[in-house]
């Protein structure tokens, strides 16, 4: 056996492995932004304008930095979802889903009870999270006893998701009654939304920014980073989780409760979406309307990636995406260029982290060994 | 004397990454002859082959077939220029009858893409009468035995104009009648001028079947000898480069109280037909009870029966008095019983999980490695270094993932995770399977320490030469059940292969049928 190495070399070891693993999204990310200013250039924009109202809008002032960090906020909720679930080798697409369950949740709870703010606006936080949970348990329980592969099935929950909240909040219509849960005043302008939530269970203001206050969410998010950090690889769960992620017939071997696990790895993603969602509901919106959050759970698989599904990855993913939303419109005010090319370089982005391939041909980065890939989601009858 | 050279491989070099799998290697090969390649698990032998047959491409050398320097792309132009290979795992379709299989990818047509699968039938039938290769060309494949099987292997590369035949561990899969058969065929072949390579590590069937011998060790051929110049353990030290025991030494089995007991065991497979059926036997402290068998009769199922992978349908299964009928892997675990998986890499580590952390694959939820749900790393790392040391684990470190290390280092991690605890009961399934030597070695003498310890021992395996050395007791398997239960010290491999194959019938001595 060859001597242990010294501490030295094991620093230089550790700087390596870090390195190895940040060098693809950093790639990615650069020649996302050097193909969309490719784009730009190609259509006759200047793409240096518009990046520099894209930094402006998102870190210029104070409001810009706000807007950063609101954006984030959700945004890494629901990435530590999905990251969560796939370190135990499930692909959650069903963040959305839990997401706008925990967000109508925690707004019912706002809005239908009175209490004190020390116990109202922790209740309606865990109550978002315990509903999310719960539609994050669904897909895991249905994978575990019965198949069912949660990639199907998340998206379904999402679609339920989704219809199930819209008729909650419906305004109804001529021989429709209105939703349970909708806003009798908003009714009167057809409008479908929740009544706004009682001040008591309203997140409360750190820094306050015109129209842009900073919520406790946002600290709460980076709270939560690191707790699921924690969990995974410090605690035996975690060595479970990982486990059943990495090789499920080693992990029933090993004496793992594979199914136990699946369902509360599941749960506890549904639990971190349900939290985007409550924070969203809490912290920025104060009622739940239909259209306040789409498209969350969705960017959280890319910022999920992005983040190589490390909590402190998804956080800077998620504060990349966040900004990158936030400056979009003073970058069009300033050059022009239309708003959704952030979407097309943020969808390269996802693509060149997906298919790393492509990187790291471009770049000559050594391939992973074949120990070292989870795959992000088996085929039929692979598992 | 002057003998025709048909192939030529001269200062072959390939290096993968961080790897020198051929160094300089020299390799002819002459009409009509068998010539044994022999050589641990990444010795090299595979990849000279892969180059030969154009899987890989060679940083240098070069090979000369029938005096002309060639240059394959592909294993498709390696075929074409009269080269066949056997693969271990063969590459037929079930659902297809024998002549269809034979043609796969050159089929025979009547013009406007419609299939002459008579005539094709009628080739292979001139085939196996040429070579004494018997086979039905109309049979299914999956009726087939896999002797059988691999014989339609051979007529493929036949039928392809194949008059160089490399044979990737033909004898792996096949009982000790039909070895024989296979190097009968390979005689017949070789006497109508076909060049055989045969590619092993198993000793006696090189002495008995080749005519010449090269030996393999770290990407080196090390040497070229004849059955006639040498022995086993001739030939086991120049493959391991120093003298290595063939047979372990044990003295006479002192058995103790009966550990393990099981009766009336019945279980299905995975496709729900019964894979193990009314099995009955006991394994008592201090002893060896081998289970042999050829693979796919049970083997498999009744370990997995007996760890907690599989449920039995009926029967009853005690560990010490126990009651452990269709308990929980991990209840298994904690009655003190070991169990060295037959697939290490499927069951037995996860390959991105470190060597340390391995090692603690089935104990992690323990104190001292955990306590009150939380993972103490330092416990898990004092408990890596001394196994690492205890077993010789060839690792760069404990942090090293288990993926990265060889097959033999990755059995001794799981061998130390299993025995380094304190255990009662011993399940050990092929736990040598594709290890070197010096690998098989060291693990049989730990078997054996822990049965002079007191342990008792179940070992499944499908080589025959491991049962007979390590057991006391020999239970063959056939079709879900256990035909005969015998005395190791007296029966011999005839008896034995006959067994396995499920001939019961006057075949052993009342004096050799064990007690059970």
């Amino acid at each position: 056996m060859k001597s242990e190495p010294t501490p030295a070399n094991r620093l230089v070891g550790i700087a390596k492995s870090i390195l190895d693993v940040i060098a693809v999204p950093i790639l990615a990310v650069i020649t996302a932004v050097v193909i969309g200013s490719a784009l730009m250039f190609a259509a006759g924009y200047d793409p240096i304008l518009a990046y520099s109202g894209l930094a402006d809008g998102a870190f210029g002032d104070a409001r810009g930095i706000a807007r950063s960090l609101l954006n984030m906020t959700p945004l890494v909720f629901a990435g530590l979802s999905v990251a969560f679930a796939f370190k135990g080798g499930l692909f959650n697409i069903g963040a959305e889903g839990q997401l706008f369950i925990g967000a109508i949740t925690a707004a019912w709870v706002g809005f239908a009870f009175d209490l004190p703010p020390y116990i109202h606006m922790p209740l309606a936080l865990l109550a978002g999270s315990l509903a999310g949970a719960f539609w994050g348990a669904m897909p895991g329980f249905l994978k575990a006893f019965t198949g069912a592969h949660e990639v199907i099935t998340t998206i379904m929950f999402n679609f339920i998701a989704i219809n199930l909240t819209s008729w909650l909040i419906s305004a109804g219509g001529e021989n429709m009654p209105p939703g349970p849960l909708s806003d009798p005043i908003g009714r009167q302008h057809a409008l479908a939304r929740t009544p706004n939530i009682l001040d008591s269970a309203k997140l409360p203001v750190l820094v306050e920014a015109p129209g842009r206050d900073i919520h406790l969410g946002v600290v709460l998010a980076l709270v939560v980073a690191a707790i699921i950090w924690f969990l995974v690889w410090r605690t035996t769960f975690g060595f479970e989780l990982r486990m059943v992620g990495l090789n499920p017939s080693a992990a029933r071997y090993a004496g793992v409760n594979v199914a136990m696990t699946t369902i509360l790895t599941m749960a506890i993603a549904g639990g971190l979406a349900g939290m985007a969602g409550a924070v969203q509901t809490l912290g920025v919106n104060h009622r739940f309307e239909s259209n306040q959050s789409i498209g969350y759970g969705f960017d959280s698989i890319a910022v999920a990636l992005l983040g190589q599904t490390h909590p402190l990855g998804v956080v800077l993913a998620a504060f990349l995406f966040g900004s990158m939303n936030a400056g979009t419109t003073r970058m069009q005010r300033w050059s022009d260029v239309s708003s959704e090319i952030i979407l097309v370089v943020q969808a390269l982005i996802l693509m060149f982290v997906a298919a790393d391939q492509i990187i790291r041909y471009i770049y000559r980065i050594r391939p992973r060994r074949p120990e070292e890939v989870q795959q992000l989601s088996a085929g039929w009858g692979q598992r | 004397m002057e003998r025709e050279i048909v192939l030529e491989a001269k200062g072959i070099t390939k290096r993968f990454p961080g790897v020198l799998a051929n160094d300089n290697v020299n390799l002819t090969l002459y009409k009509g002859e068998i010539l044994a390649l022999l050589g641990e698990n990444g010795a090299g032998k595979s990849t000279l082959m892969n180059i030969i047959y154009g899987l890989y491409h060679r940083d240098a050398g070069t090979i000369i077939l029938k005096g002309r320097e060639v240059n394959f792309a592909s294993p498709r132009e390696a075929i074409h220029n009269g080269i066949g290979m056997v693969h271990q795992h063969f590459q037929l379709i079930p659902v297809m009858t024998v002549a269809e299989n034979v043609m796969l990818g050159s089929e025979v047509t009547r013009g406007y893409g419609l299939l002459d699968v008579e005539k094709a039938a009628k080739q292979v039938r001139e085939l196996s009468r040429q070579y004494g290769l018997e086979v039905d060309p109309d049979a299914l494949v999956e009726d087939l035995p896999v002797g059988i099987q691999q014989r339609v292997e051979i007529i493929k590369a036949l039928y392809r104009k194949a008059d160089i035949l490399i044979l990737d561990e033909p004898t792996a899969v096949l009982t000790p009648q039909e070895v024989r058969e296979l190097f009968k065929i390979m005689r017949d072949l070789a006497s109508q001028g076909v060049s055989i390579i045969f590619i092993t590590h198993k000793l006696k069937e090189v002495l008995e079947v080749a005519d010449r011998i090269v030996v393999m060790r770290n990407g080196h051929v090390v040497g070229e000898t004849s059955p006639q110049e040498s022995t086993e353990s001739s030939l086991a030290a120049m493959m391991v480069g120093r003298e290595v025991l063939l047979r372990v030494h044990k003295e006479p089995a002192k058995p103790g109280e009966v550990v393990l007991e099981v009766s009336g065991l019945t279980a299905y497979d995975d496709r729900g037909s019964k894979a193990i059926d009314g099995v009955s036997f006991k394994v008592r402290a201090g002893e060896v009870l081998g289970i042999a068998g050829v693979q796919g009769n049970g083997q498999t199922e009744l370990v997995e029966t007996l760890t907690g992978l599989r449920k039995p349908h009926n029967g009853r299964v005690t560990v010490k008095g126990k009651d452990l009928t269709g308990a929980s892997p991990r209840k298994v675990t904690r009655a003190g019983t070991a169990h060295v998986p037959e697939d290490r890499q499927k069951y037995g580590m996860v390959a991105a999980y470190t060597v340390a952390d391995n090692l603690v694959l089935n104990t992690y939820y323990a104190p001292p490695f955990s306590s009150s749900g939380m993972v103490n790393h330092k416990a898990i790392e004092e408990h890596a270094r001394r196994l690492v040391k205890e077993f010789d684990i060839r690792t760069p470190s404990i942090f090293t993932s288990g993926g990265s290390l060889s097959g033999g280092n990755q059995q001794k991690m799981v061998v130390a995770r299993e025995f380094g605890r304190k255990i009662d009961l011993l399940i050990a399934a092929q736990p040598t399977r594709g290890l070197d030597v010096g690998s098989i070695e060291f693990i049989h003498q730990r078997i054996i320490e822990e049965r002079d310890a007191g342990v008792a021992v179940l070992l499944v395996s499908a080589e025959l030469d491991e049962i007979m050395s390590l057991s006391d007791r020999i239970a063959v398997m056939y079709k879900g059940q256990i035909v005969a239960t015998v005395d190791a010290s007296k029966v011999t491999r005839e008896q034995l292969g006959l067994l396995m194959a499920g001939v019961t019938e006057g075949v052993l001595e009342p004096e050799v049928t064990a007690v059970i």
